[in-house]
């Protein structure tokens, strides 16, 4: 049987080689990435699976798959490769495009878990991590989970009850939007 | 020995022991932490996955104002917040245009003159473990401590460039020097399931059950780390372990830094013992 490649399927790989240095395309498919990896076992596409999908051009497929949703950063996969690709940088971009394409984020637990997160720090220059985890609660519907760990917790002083603001709230401020700024310009 | 210090979010709540033991050994090693003025969050563990320009610009802001303080060592105890820092300096000095770009956006200029320290390299490279030793009234004879290095310590190994990246030894030598006994163990860096276990609980407790039952079937007496997340995923949800995987374990997790404290002669209260959540008292009662 003859296939015929018509378009050039490296394109998708170039993309993220261009973003942020890594060249997925020498992956020749040892797994141990996927081997050592802590959160395999809730992976769809595994994460050589990924790798191999990018080798060939399947964007929309890596793009909306869960895998760089499912990834912690460990940075198992990435020391242990012998190819040496940075594949926890690989995942950032992936996450990234992601979320700025617009996908449908499958773990919509993680995607709530980033916007809360970060909507905290920008608001107050800091993680205020009772009313972040409060805030996360709700957007999981689940506004009661960790109610029994919320007291133990208070109780050791090991929670807050006010968000601790920095004084230069407007720097903050600044950053968030000189860098929303610079990313809108050159898209 | 003069660093600026970067406590963390972490360090101002639920790691709140994390931040009063470090400043403790700090002071009985002569370590003069010298705390940066209205630091920001270093945008672990969420800017990274959703804009890189964010994530490094966050912690850049932190290396100016150690700049400013006119400083060239930072030191910041949690190891998420480290490894945050470190990429920022590092992907600075190697990327011109990214550089070009933080500065933009933070409207100031970045020397790239920071040198972003361990806190555990601190204690053994720059303190040296004969001071340490030196330094212990009340030796921690008879404690089994299994050391738990967790990720972001010494992976990748091109960012931390700290240690042993598979086996490593550091945190043990350190205990050994303070009296405690360490046990082998295989879980050293295996991942505790980070931020996994606020949004996704049930998926991070597989994770902690495996590294709690390591430690226990070496035989330790407790688990000591070096990570506010580390800590509060192995430390806080025990209960939930039990209920889920029938495994009570009842296993203290302390801060490395809490143990060199009590070690060194600070009272429990000094370095936060009574604020973790699995009580470590019947552990260290005979100490």
């Amino acid at each position: 049987m003859k296939v015929a490649v018509k378009e050039d399927t490296t394109a998708f790989a170039k993309e993220i080689q261009q973003k942020c240095g890594q060249d997925v395309l020498t992956c020749y498919q040892c797994r141990k990435c996927t081997m050592g990896c802590p959160m395999a076992f809730k992976m769809k596409m595994k994460v050589n699976e990924l790798m191999r999908a990018i080798q060939l051009g399947l964007r929309e497929e890596v793009l909306s798959s869960d895998t760089m949703w499912w990834c912690v950063s460990c940075e198992t996969c990435a020391t242990r490769c012998p190819q040496d690709i940075e594949i926890v940088e690989v995942m950032d971009v992936l996450r990234e495009m992601a979320f700025k394409e617009g996908y449908y984020i499958p773990v919509e637990s993680i995607e709530a878990f980033h916007k809360v997160f970060l909507r905290s720090v920008e608001a107050y220059g800091r993680l205020y991590e009772m009313g972040f985890a409060m805030d996360l609660n709700l957007q999981l519907k689940d506004p009661l989970k960790d109610a029994d760990l919320g007291p133990v917790m208070f109780a050791k002083g090991k929670l807050k009850l006010l968000p601790h603001k920095v004084k230069d709230l407007k720097s903050v401020k600044k950053l968030f939007e000189n860098v929303r700024k610079l990313e809108e310009s050159r898209v | 020995m003069k660093y600026a210090y970067y406590p963390g979010c972490s360090l101002e709540s639920s790691a709140k022991e994390y931040d009063l033991s470090i400043r403790a050994c700090c002071q009985y090693t002569g370590v003069e932490l010298i705390e940066v003025p209205d630091w920001i969050c270093c945008g672990a563990s969420s800017a990274h996955a959703t804009s890189h320009l964010l994530s490094i610009a966050l912690p850049a802001k932190t290396l100016v104002q150690t700049e400013k303080m006119g400083l060239h060592q930072i030191i910041a105890p949690c190891i998420a917040c480290l490894t945050r820092l470190k990429v920022a300096d590092m992907e600075m000095e190697e990327k011109e245009d990214l550089k070009k770009d933080v500065e933009t956006v933070l409207e100031s200029p970045y020397k790239g003159s920071v040198r972003v320290r361990n806190v555990l390299d601190v204690f053994l490279n720059d303190v040296g473990l004969e001071k340490i030793r030196k330094t212990v009234t009340t030796p921690l004879t008879g404690l089994k401590v299994a050391c738990y290095y967790g990720c972001l310590l010494t992976r990748p190994p091109h960012i931390a460039q700290f240690d042993d990246v598979e086996n490593p030894h550091s945190m043990d030598d350190l205990m050994r020097a303070i009296g405690a006994e360490t046990v082998d163990w295989s879980f050293k860096t295996d991942c505790c399931g980070v931020s996994m276990s606020l949004a996704e609980t049930d998926t991070a407790l597989v994770l902690t059950n495996k590294i709690l039952e390591g430690a226990k079937d070496a035989g330790a007496d407790c688990v000591a780390v070096a990570c506010p997340l580390c800590q509060s995923n192995l430390d806080l949800r025990q209960k939930a372990i039990g209920n889920k995987f029938g495994v009570f374990y009842d296993m203290p997790i302390l801060y490395f830094s809490q143990l060199m404290g009590l070690a060194f002669g600070a009272t429990t209260m000094d370095v936060g013992l009574e604020k973790v959540i699995v009580d470590p008292f019947p552990v260290l009662g005979a100490i």
